[in-house]
């Protein structure tokens, strides 16, 4: 049995300027190739706990480990964790003017290569314009600026197609669903099928309010968070009782904290 | 009209030529500015009577004029004031060692993969070797098109009538106390003048006039294009142009003539004791457009407003500038346009960088005159400060005598974000170079203008000066 690719114990995190956690002892083990989903209602701590694995230096770690293929993520800034093959998919991502896709994706690419085995060039935009063409993107894309003026279903489509060129071993994905219209929906969901497919390791943490999605990309886990902890887990039925019945009958496991 | 205002009276009438070839007096640099130094430079040049006359007259006008109270700190400036040498002879400049070049300078060079002649060219310690030959063979190319590409000394001995037609009616001895003292004192520069019609297509670079002396303190330069003629200019190099002066007041006089086209590119980069005091004007005429493209880097403190005066119908002014302020620099940069005619248009574009105790000012003039029917103007500066304690300001200044003129004004001060850094940093990409790809996206509207080369050159040296900034 490969070691897990994620395990999370007892974590709690909060502003880094703030007395009170906002995520208060959350558990989660995440096998190579499974995907889990990760539900809750707003302000229940989901992006706080995708930030927490990505490293965003805003928070602070209180108590609780985080263990990406037996390493101490908690130890590693995040471009390192970055290298180390964790991916975080933006739920808000940020503009960056006058900074090309082309651009910042090579950077990219070249950070993890290191020193003297950067990419060559014409490799580079070979594969960029293949996983352009998977998410169904204009080649104009890769000139535009990261982010800047896009819409809500471009920034996106951005942060997969980001993911699909870094390839990452462990992707968490922060509503990356939400603000989509059913064909950007259908086109982003092939997306990270396609890619979960070329890389039977890939583990995803896909965290959504709905459950539109997960009809396209089928789940393995789905978990509930609220109030800042994974308070039930089960099959895909969870996901359908959540759509049915919403949260309330999980309101007496959140307080009990 | 502001051309008439232009203009001054500089005794067209009494003007004969007139080499002062005999009784040259053995020149002897002192420190400090006097009558008899002015002489002395006037007389070390041949110059005609008139230009002596000329400088003369700027030396009373210099004296007459106050310091400034306005831009940036000037009071240490007089003192500096009595201790410069106002004029070296080129042997006198050359007579620098390599040895005296400090060594950060040298290790700058070093970083920016300066070959070894250039080095020693750029630190003013020998002449330009490689350029040389290059320049020969293009100046082949421009002579047969008539065009004239020379220092300006040269310009006024072999032009005189087209110098002197043209010379000090764009910046005016009077316009301010640095235009009087550039205009007393003046050493070094280019004189260019593309004839109608022309089409210049490689960039005149000053960097290829290895004739003359290098980049003086008080550097002039005029250029005219004429009617329909087409022409770029670059001046300057992104290498930090060390000098054991600390003080450079420049003044560049463009007339850009019906329908011409022209683009003035310089890129600055002084070394930290160094106050730099540029006019850079030019007058665009009917159907005509100017564009200033300006970097200012380094120095204690630079006071530079490329300005535009637009005198012909649908003339059209265009200044885009990059200024970076690091620890202990005041860039205080902008752009004055001045609509004189109908339906003119300009733009203005800055982006300012500032770090640690550095401060960058954007201080801008719209002037749009009555009659100026339909002008169009539109400014817009940016500043961007790397940490918390770099500081920002804006000083535009917008008259606006004509009802149907149509005015815009955008100013944004950005943080570099937090959440810009993780973002990059999420990515893989180090914390230095996300910082470097933020700069270098701010100022990438204004450097995708540049020379391939330059705007190379350009973002590896903010990157230098950034390091150290970040953690
Ligand atoms: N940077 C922050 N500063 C202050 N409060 C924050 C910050 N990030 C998250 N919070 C608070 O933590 C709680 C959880 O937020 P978040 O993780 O964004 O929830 P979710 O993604 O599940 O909607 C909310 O109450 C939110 O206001
Ligand atoms: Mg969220």
């Amino acid at each position: 049995m490969a070691q897990p690719l994620l395990v999370i114990r007892d974590l709690h995190a909060k502003v880094e300027d703030d007395d009170i956690d906002i995520l208060k002892g959350v558990d989660l083990v995440v096998e190579p190739g499974n995907v889990h989903a990760l539900m809750g209602p707003n302000g229940s701590g989901k992006s706080t706990l995708a930030k927490v694995i990505a490293g965003h230096p805003g928070y602070e770690v209180t108590s609780g480990e985080v263990l990406f293929q037996g390493e101490n993520l908690l130890e590693m800034e995040a471009d390192e964790r970055s290298r180390a093959g964790v991916f975080l998919a933006f739920q808000y991502p940020a503009e960056i003017p006058g900074v090309t896709i082309a651009n910042f994706l090579r950077t990219a690419v070249n950070a993890r290569a290191g020193k003297g085995e950067e990419t060559d060039v014409f490799a580079f935009q070979a594969t960029l314009a293949e996983k352009m063409a998977l998410l169904k993107m204009d080649d104009s894309f890769a000139t535009r600026y990261v982010n800047d003026g896009f819409s809500g279903g471009e920034k996106k489509r951005n942060e997969v197609l980001q993911m699909a060129v870094l390839e990452p071993a462990l992707a968490v994905m922060d509503e990356t669903d939400s603000g989509l219209d059913i064909d950007a929906l259908q086109i982003v969901s092939h997306g990270v099928n396609t890619l979960t497919k070329a890389d039977k390791d890939l583990g995803v943490l896909l965290i959504t309010h709905y459950k539109r999605i997960l009809n396209y990309v089928k789940p393995d886990f789905v978990h509930v968070m609220m109030n800042g902890r994974i308070v039930e887990s089960g099959g895909t039925e969870l996901a359908d009782k959540l759509e049915a019945q919403g949260y309330d009958w999980l309101q007496e496991a959140a307080a009990g904290v | 009209m502001p051309q008439n205002e232009t203009i001054t009276d500089i005794g067209l009438d009494e003007y004969k030529y007139g080499f002062v070839t005999e009784d040259k007096p053995v020149f002897k640099a002192v420190p400090g500015l006097s009558e008899d130094i002015v002489r002395q430079i006037s007389a070390h040049k041949d110059e005609p009577a008139w230009m002596l006359e000329f400088r003369l007259k700027a030396l009373e006008v210099y004296e007459s004029k106050p310091m400034p109270k306005w831009g940036g700190d000037l009071t240490t400036l007089e003192d500096t004031l009595d201790q410069i040498y106002f004029y070296l002879k080129p042997q006198e400049q050359m007579e620098r060692s390599w040895d005296d070049v400090p060594q950060e300078i040298k290790d700058t060079f070093e970083k920016l993969g300066i070959p070894e002649a250039e080095r020693k060219a750029l630190a003013g310690v020998g002449a330009q070797y490689e350029s040389e030959m290059v320049y020969h063979s293009l100046k082949e190319v421009w002579e047969e098109q008539g065009v004239i590409f020379d220092s300006i000394e040269d310009g006024l001995k072999n032009h005189p009538e087209l110098f002197r037609e043209h010379f000090a009616t764009i910046v005016p001895t009077a316009d301010n106390k640095f235009a009087a003292l550039n205009s007393a004192v003046w050493s070094g520069g280019s004189f260019v003048y593309v004839p109608k019609g022309v089409k210049v297509d490689i960039p005149l670079q000053a960097y290829f006039r290895v004739n003359s002396e290098r980049m003086g303190q008080f550097e002039r330069t005029l250029i005219i294009i004429d009617e329909g003629a087409e022409a770029h200019y670059v001046e300057g190099c992104t290498a930090p142009v060390y000098t054991t002066e600390s003080f450079h007041s420049g003044v560049i006089e463009i007339v850009v003539k019906k329908g011409a086209r022209f683009r003035y590119t310089t890129i600055q980069n002084w070394s930290n004791n160094m106050y730099n005091l540029v006019t850079q004007r030019s007058i665009v005429h009917e159907d005509a457009k100017m564009e200033w493209l300006d970097g200012n880097l380094g120095s204690k403190l630079t006071m530079k407003y490329p300005s535009c005066y637009l005198v012909g119908a649908r003339a059209h002014g265009e200044i885009m500038s990059i200024a970076y302020a690091g620890d202990g620099q005041h860039q205080d940069t902008g752009g004055k346009v001045v609509h004189a005619a109908p339906n003119t248009t300009s733009q203005i574009t800055s982006k300012s960088i500032s770090k640690g105790t550095g401060r960058s000012s954007y201080r801008g003039l719209c002037k749009v005159y009555e009659g100026a029917t339909g002008a169009k103007s539109n400014v817009e500066c940016d500043a961007l400060l790397l940490d918390e304690t770099s500081r920002t300001d804006t000083y535009p200044y917008i008259e606006i005598d004509e009802n149907t003129a149509s005015i815009g004004h955008e100013a944004t001060v950005s943080k570099v974000g937090d959440e810009q850094l993780f973002y990059l940093m999420s990515r893989g990409v180090d914390e230095a170079e996300a910082m470097a790809m933020i700069v270098r996206g701010f100022i990438e509207p204004v450097a995708k203008e540049l020379p391939l080369e330059y705007a190379i050159e350009l973002n590896r040296l903010i990157e230098l000066e950034m390091e150290g900034s970040v953690g």
